[in-house]
């Protein structure tokens, strides 16, 4: 068996065994597993409509994938997803809603104002880490708390009066399109998912076809033969919690100018950067692995929210299920011991 | 090798894809077939949650305890034909459960909670002949009903019997998020507790969180240590924390008389010996009443339903048997019902209202 389709094959066989585990405790407590995966499929696109949200949804987990994996690649392990992503958010629709400028200015501004809010706060842990060795790890999960409330601060008190929601951003900064809704009958998929696959050829072109690239994963595989081999170790790590954390920051503008066109006031976290870490490790934290395994969660997380209806699965039900295939892929390392037992054997 | 990767991969894709799909093929038409079996469609009702779910201890499991009740009541049955709720599990699923349960051709669908406003208006704007409702939130669509309650005037009666039990004349009130609904409130409260003992003082404070239960345990145990012995909470989950600490305290001395008031449901259960009463808010009752208005046809869309105390839309829970002057604080605050259902007395829903409120 080769590594590459070792690599491929683990992924699935964990999404597989998810499934089978969740069948069987569906079967034990008394539930119609075919029904159920049934209204699973249903829910994520047995309708044109949830095709689309399924699209919408796996958008924002595409770049948030990213940002996790472009980071691990470097060998950082980037928690602050969540954060980023929220500055992302506000950032974008403050600058959505705060101008009034042509729509070939508008968007691109507010996009980049995501990107550029992503990054700085990226920017934070990757200074520390590289200048002082504190790990990123405790930085960056302590930066989400600042984020979340540092942003519910600013939408409360500067950009509203006191509400709890924002304005709907200026036309001339949304990423929604009348006709793409009206193609997917009023989902809300937006154009983000043109930037999203951008995205995802960016990091792979950075990192496979660039010297740079070279570079940065030269660091993920070893610090220090980067640093003998001449590479500027500290650079590279700050450069790439940056670049990740652009990626995050656009997965916030897909909320903030896509699916919702506003920031509002939270009472905690979104959950689209801790996904981002599950994407990230399904996809094996290359560009295609993430796109791919992003559609899976999309998809389950769209679909899921049919299971109770359709399928009179409870919603705790649903739930397990959810996490147990997350498990199995978050121990695709026993997987992968699994596979090279067998393939030793064949040599044999 | 790139190549053999990705054409495993679209073939994958494409194997699950049949898979699947034949999975959902034999549903249609099973699906069809019980269709056709019942002509005449029932009138049917769902609700949407927001993250709390329907065992939130709060509005969400009001709201659902009314749907059953409406069900029970006219004979439906939980399910695509009659009433069913489906849970969000972000803000982002809002829109999604709206949008599916008026596509399963529900006769009204509810958005509990002001979170919804953003998601109820659009798809309102979309789905025009399905009718909807948004319970704490305005939307002004001529097929959208909005539920909203005078929580003043629960809380102005949580407060009388708050200032007629305290000793100490220091009275503790403990907020979630600043908010118009929680402002309601605390505005009605500070009335209550002044209409009844002017003398009294109302220490106000905001946990800034409807889920910390650990911040409201430590607000209740500042407000108790610095003499308040009657606490009030409109605070979802942070004020169990709350009836930690009176509990705590009351374990420790019990002869010491410290009480706490609890909102939205009948909280006695949380500490037989210290709730001494709950605001109410029954959107159990409100639920009920516009689905029986969508089920006659008199849906009041484009309409905001008020529910106060003459509607049965809020009121107070009885007060604890333990309380000395039990029988006076509820003659007083049977009185105060009166005054407010006749019109007498308005109670002020606002800060601003409160301070040109005067209740003799």
């Amino acid at each position: 068996m080769s590594k590459r389709f070792k690599s491929l094959l683990t992924p699935i066989i964990a999404v597989l065994l998810g499934i089978i585990v969740g069948t069987i405790i569906m079967v034990v407590s008394g539930y119609n597993p075919v029904t159920a995966f049934t209204a699973l499929w249903n829910g994520s696109f047995g309708d044109i409509y949830y095709i689309g949200e399924v699209v919408r949804q796996f958008t924002p987990y595409i770049l948030a994938g990213l940002a996790v994996a472009f980071a691990f690649r470097v060998g950082l392990f980037n928690i602050g997803v969540e954060g980023q992503f929220l500055v992302g958010w506000l950032a974008a629709v403050w600058v959505g809603v705060a101008f009034d400028l042509p729509r070939i200015i508008h968007l691109p501004l507010a996009v980049l104002a995501a990107m550029v809010a992503g990054a700085l706060w990226a920017f934070i842990p990757g200074l520390l880490k590289a200048r002082f060795r504190v790990h990123e790890v405790i930085v960056t999960i302590m930066m989400n708390y600042v984020a979340l409330h540092v942003s519910n601060y600013i939408i409360k008190n500067i950009i509203t009066d006191n509400k709890d929601k924002t304005d709907l951003v200026k036309e001339s900064a949304t990423l929604r399109s009348d006709w793409l809704q009206s193609i997917t009958d009023y989902s809300r998929l937006h154009w983000g998912i043109v930037i999203a696959i951008i995205g995802c050829f960016v990091m792979w072109f950075l990192l496979e076809r660039t010297t740079r690239g070279f570079e940065l994963r030269s660091v993920g595989f070893n610090q220090h033969a980067a640093h003998y081999a001449g590479m500027n170790v500290n650079k590279n790590i700050i450069l790439s919690m940056v670049i990740a954390g652009g990626f995050a920051g656009l997965a916030g503008a897909m909320e903030g100018l896509g699916t919702f066109g506003y920031a509002t006031v939270k009472g905690g976290f979104t959950g689209v950067g801790f996904d981002g870490i599950a994407v990230a490790l399904l996809g094996g934290n290359t560009s295609l692995g993430v796109f791919f395994s992003a559609i899976l969660f999309g998809a389950l997380k769209v679909g899921a929210l049919n299971m109770p209806l359709e399928a009179g699965v409870p919603n705790e039900l649903v739930d397990i299920i959810i996490a147990l295939i997350v498990f199995f892929v978050a121990s695709s390392y026993i997987i992968r011991v699994f596979l090279d037992r067998i393939s030793k054997k064949e040599v044999k | 090798m790139k190549k053999r990767k990705i054409g495993m991969a679209l073939s994958l894709v494409l194997a699950a894809g049949t898979l699947l799909g034949a999975c959902g093929k034999s549903d249609d038409t099973s699906k069809e077939e019980s269709k056709g079996g019942e002509k005449e469609k029932a009138f049917s009702v769902a609700m949407v949650t927001d993250v709390g779910g329907v065992d939130d201890k709060s509005f969400n499991q009001s709201a659902w305890e009314g749907l059953k009740k409406f069900g029970a009541d006219n004979g439906l049955k939980k399910g695509k034909d009659g009433f069913d709720y489906v849970q969000s599990k972000s803000d982002a699923d809002y829109s999604t459960n709206l949008n599916t349960l008026a596509r399963q051709d529900f006769d009204l669908v509810f958005g509990i909670g002001f979170l919804m406003q953003g998601a109820v208006d659009e798809i309102a704007k979309q789905q025009k002949d399905h009718q909807f409702a948004i319970v704490d939130s305005e939307v002004d669509q001529p097929n959208v009903a909005s539920i909203l309650f005078k929580e003043q005037e629960a809380s102005f009666l949580a407060g009388v019997a708050a200032a007629m039990t305290t000793k100490s004349n220091k009275i503790g009130f403990i907020g979630g998020v600043e908010g118009a609904v929680i402002e309601r409130f605390e505005a009605g409260f500070v009335a209550g507790v002044k209409a009844a003992k002017p003398d009294a003082v109302v220490d106000i404070q905001y946990a800034g969180a409807f889920d910390k239960a650990e911040l409201g345990q430590s607000i209740s145990s500042k407000m108790y240590a610095s003499g308040a012995d009657v606490v009030f909470h409109a605070a979802g989950g942070t004020g169990v924390g709350l009836f930690k600490e009176a509990n705590d305290l009351k374990k420790k001395d019990p002869s010491r008389e410290i009480w706490a008031i609890g909102v939205d449901s009948d909280q006695a259960n949380m500490g037989p010996d210290v709730v001494l009463t709950s605001a109410l808010k029954r959107v159990d009752n409100a639920v009920i009443d516009i689905s029986k208005k969508a089920k006659d046809g008199n849906f009041p869309g484009g309409e905001v339903a008020l529910y106060g105390l003459a509607e049965d839309g809020v009121g107070l829970a009885p007060i604890n048997d333990k309380v000395s002057n039990k029988a006076d604080i509820d003659t007083a605050v049977n009185e105060w019902i009166e005054k407010i259902k006749s019109g007498a007395v308005k109670v002020p829903g606002t800060r601003d209202e409160l301070k040109t409120f005067s209740a003799k």
